[in-house]
């Protein structure tokens, strides 16, 4: 599904990845674990192609079309959809117009898919405009229910989220990447699939979304590199007893 | 900028006389107004006025509780109106008022009955027709007392205009516990110069919600109405979404005085420029506690153009409270980018992202209104982007 060969990004000056290499096949979930200001960030934003992110090597693929310089709305209707940690507000736009665009011309349910992740009482608001944490959250979720796409991204779904949200947000994400198809239906409430392959691709710090998904996958990004792949939830384990530092020794 | 000689304008033309059914405008006619908010062969509103150049052609009344008449009429009818023409502005204010004063064609007479809500909006019209037109009305507003009521007011000229120019009193007086909502839009043409001058009071627990609607050019257009909060727990509201093209000059603002305790007053302007030069100002002064004032300025330069935002604020005793916020730029790459990732296009994003910014929701406008406005705007978003 998706394959990032020596990939190499700098912001500015600065470099921020340093020859990433990693696959993630159909219904594969990968973990990035990793401190703050390791690069983990900058390999989904530079996935989905925003323009502060230079690709100064290597290449992505995905779903076998090279879209290392494509530019952002091509990736998203190839399937790559992200949940982003701090989306901007956009005055004037409300939540149901942006989550029935996001569908490209797919037939989708708005007001089903809102009740799904309780925010039917948001349709009618600028998009993110005084969102909490967990309110921008679901409305994420929301958007990518309607974009359906074929690999999810998503930067720490537990961030700014209480714990009624999290099982809420967990839930939702694992159908997401169970490939339900019109999830906006009663009948896709008994788990319908219709065989869309999905992949993740999904940030953590503190693991919690790892009770509600089947990771299979997971590596720590560490200084612009990727090390000690294995069970995220080993990982977790390990950085729970030993931070970070020990993956010096997996880089070495 | 080439300076208003209201020499070249011609203010003594006949009146054209009434035009008993407005449906026998011409097409090219009614689609003006209909730019202009204004929907002649509408059923649902309380009444309609409509001038033409030089005087009324049309006042009709449909409900009980409001009054509207044609300026000249009401002031033969009550002695002159002289409790309430040129209360609030001053005749001798510049040559525009003056203009106004000396040639007076005609304008509307508006007022509700004490207690009355009218829910349908009373629409008016205000429409240049012949070319080199200077036209000059005096509008007078009386809310009474406890009533409700809408106002939709269109300004437009004829679809081949070569030059016109409007001078336009407006004098509103919101009584005490009554709320009046006035929506004005504004379609004129590369050649109009457009002189409005406006001010209200609001007495005791009145609400004055003004709505100001530009997106088409205009030569040369400067206006700042003032309102001022008199009584206890007044409040005013002014919205305005303008767009200037290349060639057009907008010199706009708005005043709110808060005179009273309990008073609130916010002004929201979202500004576009294409080319155009936009001046856009805005005061709130804090003459009373408690009260409470925002002012928020937004605009975005699409393609050239100038725009200079003059937020002010003034308080004058303890204990006022007085905000603004004021960005003037270019759409957020980041706002882009993020639409960009549901799919859209960048083309797609920006012109989501702008209508967002023209929105017009917050002024609670009628359906049928609403759909003329966005329409508009599709229509001029081809020359922004």
């Amino acid at each position: 599904m998706l394959i990032i060969e020596n990939l190499h990004v700098t912001i500015g000056e600065r470099e921020v990845l340093k020859g990433i290499n990693l696959e993630i096949k159909e219904n594969e979930t990968f973990i990035l674990f990793g401190p703050n200001g390791s690069g983990k960030t900058t390999l989904l934003m530079t996935l989905m192609g925003f323009g502060n992110y230079t690709i100064t090597k290597g290449r992505i693929l995905f779903r076998g079309h090279d879209i290392t310089h494509a530019p952002i709305y091509e990736r998203a209707k190839l399937g790559i959809g992200m949940s982003f940690q701090r989306p901007p507000t956009i005055h004037g736009l409300k939540l149901r117009h942006l989550v029935s665009m996001a569908a490209q011309g797919k037939p989708v349910d708005v007001d089903a898919m809102a009740k799904r992740v309780n925010m039917t009482d948001f349709l009618e608001r600028d998009v993110n405009a005084g969102f909490s944490g967990g309110e921008i959250k679901r409305s994420e979720l929301l958007q990518l229910m309607s974009q359906q796409p074929h690999m999810v991204l998503f930067d720490e779904p537990e961030s700014g989220v209480d714990l009624e949200n999290m099982k809420l947000i967990g839930h939702t994400v694992r159908e997401l990447l169970g490939g339900e198809c019109s999830m906006g239906t009663e009948r896709s409430l008994r788990m319908a699939k219709c065989g869309r392959h999905v992949a993740g691709l999904i940030i953590t710090h503190t693991g919690y979304i790892l009770e509600y998904i089947n990771a299979d996958r997971g590596q720590v990004m560490y200084e612009g590199k990727l090390c000690c792949e294995s069970n995220p939830r080993d990982i977790l384990d390990h950085i729970t007893r030993f931070g970070y530092q020990e993956c010096l020794r997996c880089l070495a | 900028m080439k300076p208003i000689n209201l020499k070249e304008f011609d203010f003594n033309a006949p009146a054209p006389g009434q035009i008993a059914d407005l449906n026998s405008l011409s097409e090219a006619d009614k689609h003006q107004l209909l730019m202009a908010g204004v929907d002649v062969t509408a059923d649902a509103v309380s009444g309609t006025y409509m001038h033409m150049d030089h005087g009324a052609v049309h006042c009709k009344t449909r409900r009980d509780g409001v009054e509207i008449m044609d300026i000249k009429a009401a002031m033969a009818k009550y002695d002159g109106l002289t409790e309430y023409m040129w209360k609030l502005v001053d005749k001798d204010k510049d040559e525009f008022t003056r203009a106004a004063h000396d040639h007076l064609h005609g304008g509307y007479f508006i007022r509700t009955e004490k207690g009355a809500k009218i829910t349908e909006p009373v629409q008016s019209c205000l429409f240049i027709k012949g070319d080199m037109t200077g036209q000059a009305v005096h509008n007078i507003i009386v809310v009474e007392e406890d009533s409700e009521l809408h106002i939709l007011t269109g300004c437009s000229v004829a679809h081949d205009s070569k030059g016109a120019a409007h001078m336009g009193i407006s004098e509103f007086y919101v009584k005490k516990n009554a709320k009046l909502t006035f929506t004005m839009i504004h379609n004129w043409a590369e050649n109009t110069v457009v002189r409005p001058r406006s001010a209200g009071v609001v007495e005791e627990g009145g609400v004055f919600l003004n709505n100001y609607v530009l997106l088409k050019p205009v030569r040369d257009l400067q206006m700042y109405p003032t309102v001022t909060l008199a009584g206890k727990g007044a409040v005013a509201r002014f919205n305005s979404v303008m767009v200037a093209p290349e060639g057009s000059y907008l010199d706009t603002g708005s005043r709110i005085l808060l005179n009273a305790p309990d008073t609130k007053g916010e002004m929201i302007a979202r500004t576009i420029t294409t080319g155009g030069h936009i001046i856009a100002r805005g005061h709130i002064a804090g003459n009373s506690v408690p009260a409470r004032g925002h002012l928020e300025c937004k605009g975005l330069i699409l393609g050239g153009g100038i725009i200079h935002a003059i937020p002010e604020l003034e308080a004058t005793v303890d204990g006022v409270e007085l905000s603004h916020e004021a960005a003037v730029g270019k759409i957020a790459q980041e706002e882009i980018e993020y639409l960009m990732a549901r799919g859209l296009d960048e083309e797609e994003a920006t012109s989501t992202i702008v209508r967002g910014f023209l929105n017009v929701d917050i002024m609670g406008l009628p359906a049928k209104l609403q759909q003329v406005i966005d329409q508009t705007i599709s229509e001029c978003e081809k020359d922004m982007f």
